[in-house]
């Protein structure tokens, strides 16, 4: 019995036969579809900003620059301004950051540092991964009969004692920046979590032993050696989380009050672009409709920079640390 | 002579004691920055139980036949449900997937194999990240500008497709990681073996990375059925069950939201409820994509 590979090569059962003409036209074919795929995406973000820029023109062109700055948005009077909502949108984002990437870099460390065990560690993942999970609008009504009821108390005595302080001079009626920024800060927290645990994983562990060895103390590892290596990952997670919180729509619609002034309070109601968009479109004739479009081409730009530089200093990360990517 | 020298040495050098002294300053820092990080992490944990004891709590209440069939109530109606926003939800998730599922595996595989290095790829690739931190409410002013004005009715469809411009960047994205993670091997046998690209991605890519991509997709899916804001001017709501693609269509998101600034106790309850249906929902497919997601190549 000698072993022939032509026979083998030539049975019914074997793959290596060389692709017939019909494969090669499916080939072209799918790897043309694929390639349009591909490109769809890049023509879908070049229509969104042409289409927005499109339907704001007119709007654009009776507001101009004003329409940045000005502080009233009155539909009868003509008057549009979103000053207060550009304000309350990055005030609102800032505060969720402070708490929110707080919170998240906390939770990085001890997901990575080995604070526990390694099951445990997975259960606190997955429960950080869930809280990504819960809609918007539940975090809202959450926000409305959970939350508000709760802060109310504090954010009383606090405007009581403190009331002074510009950050505490008014009362908290109800809906406002502080509850808003709350939840805003629930819902970017396993943003900058994930992105700030990809960023301590990808540290080499020799570093860690290196330091050990020289005596250091758990916390002294983490703090002068691990979160300094570790900081343009979580400047990345840190940014993309408050371009996260800039664009969130629905539980600041429910939660901010929706009124349009100007107050560093944190107790005060404030509006932010997109719950301008949510509550003020559906109803909105078609010179307010122009007046909307506006406003959403202004929140478009401010996501769009935001998440363009959160992305690069993300790449900058990843090439310091592959080499290549 | 030699045995001298660490006598020497110990008298004139005062070696440090290497026991661990709890209450140096050093080890109390760092026993508080452990509790620290403790109480933040518990602290962080607290709202997603919060939120579930309170959907179970308010919600559960209400969970039954009828809330799950009827149509809406109005005003100082009692009683009702949210069966047509249930339907509503499942379709536009429906149209979504059937748009975004198959453009963003496509797109994926060019990205992942068929030409990763390309400018278009790196483009491409790039903007589906932006993308994915696209502001929601966008998606639904840009179908709004599209479909809404051009056709002059708030629907079905426009919802569904403001649904799928969120799901492509995430669906790309994930489809592209998992198709990655095929070992190059297994795609150099195929070519070995004379297989098309077609072919090797067919046969060989798509049910190795199957499980990656399974995750993904169903990630996004469950994005989409908790989204709200793409919705609340392309589909608008609806108090009756849905007739047709092309006409106003409720969703649980949009009831939630609507119900939960209503003066009405009846309302809110099934506010409460529907979010619970609505949770439930997502962390089912969550579950699932995690199930599903336990393959050998992801670690």
């Amino acid at each position: 019995m000698v072993y022939d590979p032509f026979k083998e090569a030539s049975s019914d059962r074997t793959l290596s036969a060389p692709p017939s003409a019909n494969d090669y036209v499916k080939d072209t074919v799918f790897r043309s579809f694929a390639y349009f795929c591909a490109l769809s995406i890049i023509l879908l973000v070049a229509y969104i900003i042409f289409e927005l820029g499109s339907q704001a023109l007119p709007a654009m062109q009776a507001h101009g620059l004003g329409f940045v700055t000005g502080t009233t948005w009155d539909t009868n009077k003509g008057q549009f301004g979103v000053l207060p909502e550009i304000w309350g949108t990055i005030y609102s984002s800032l505060l969720a950051l402070i708490i929110g990437g707080t919170l998240g870099v906390a939770i990085a460390i001890f997901l990575t540092q080995s604070f526990v065990h390694a099951r445990l560690e997975v259960t606190f993942r997955t429960i950080i991964e869930l809280l990504a999970a819960i809609p918007s609008v539940v975090y809202g009504l959450w926000g409305i009969y959970v939350l508000i009821p709760l802060i109310r108390p504090g954010a009383q005595w606090l405007h009581e004692v403190f009331g002074w302080f510009p950050l505490f001079s008014t009362e908290l009626s109800g809906p406002g920046l502080a509850p808003a920024s709350l939840v805003l800060a629930i819902m970017i927290l396993p943003t900058v979590a994930a992105l700030s645990a990809d960023a301590f994983r990808r540290i080499p562990y020799k570093m860690k032993e290196a330091a050990y060895g020289m005596g250091a103390t758990k916390w002294e590892v983490i703090l002068k050696v691990m979160l300094p290596t570790a900081s343009s990952g979580i400047l990345a997670g840190l940014v993309l989380g408050f371009g996260r919180a800039l664009g969130e729509t629905m539980a600041l619609a429910m939660l901010i009050g929706n009124v349009n002034e100007i107050s560093i309070s944190l107790f005060a109601p404030a509006n932010t672009l997109a719950s301008l968009l949510a509550s003020t479109f559906p109803e909105a004739g078609e010179i307010e409709v122009q007046a909307l479009m506006y406003a959403a081409l202004v929140l478009l730009v401010i996501t769009f920079v935001v998440n363009v530089a959160g992305l690069a200093v993300q790449q900058y990360t990843m090439r310091k640390f592959e080499g290549k990517k | 002579m030699s045995e001298i020298i660490p006598q020497v040495l110990a008298s004139k050098i005062k070696l440090p004691s290497l026991d661990k002294n709890v209450f140096e300053l050093r080890a109390l820092k760092d026993t508080f920055l452990t509790v620290l990080v403790w109480a933040l992490a518990i602290l962080a944990s607290v709202p997603l139980f919060s939120v579930i004891y309170m959907l179970i709590v308010e919600g559960g209440s209400r969970l039954d036949l009828e809330a799950l069939t009827a149509i809406p109530p109005a005003g100082f109606e009692m009683g009702g449900g949210f069966g047509n926003a249930i339907i509503g939800t499942l379709v536009m998730v429906g149209i979504a997937s059937a748009i975004s599922i198959p453009f963003g595996l496509m797109a994926a595989i060019h990205l992942a194999i068929l030409d990763p290095n390309s400018k278009i790829a790196t483009i491409s690739r790039f903007l589906a990240k932006v993308l994915t931190g696209f502001p929601s409410i966008l998606a639904g002013v840009f179908v709004y500008a599209v479909i809404v004005i051009t056709t002059g009715t708030y629907s079905a469809w426009a919802g569904g497709v403001a649904l799928a411009v969120l799901m492509l960047p995430t669906v790309t994205l994930a489809a592209e990681e998992a198709m990655k993670q095929v070992p190059q091997r297994m795609k150099d046998a195929a070519f070995g073996m004379g297989c098309t690209r077609t072919q090797v991605i067919m046969k060989v890519v798509l049910p190795t990375g199957l499980p990656g991509i399974l995750t993904g997709v169903i990630l996004a899916v469950a994005g989409a059925a908790g989204e709200s804001a793409p919705l609340l001017f392309t589909a608008l709501f609806s108090n009756y069950y849905m007739a047709e693609l092309a006409e106003p269509t409720a969703s649980l998101s949009i009831l939630i939201y609507n119900f939960s600034g209503m003066p009405f106790d009846n309302q809110i309850e099934l506010a409460w409820t529907a979010s619970l249906v609505l949770v439930m929902l997502v962390l089912l497919f969550n579950i699932l994509a995690r199930i599903v997601g336990r393959s050998k190549f992801n670690d």
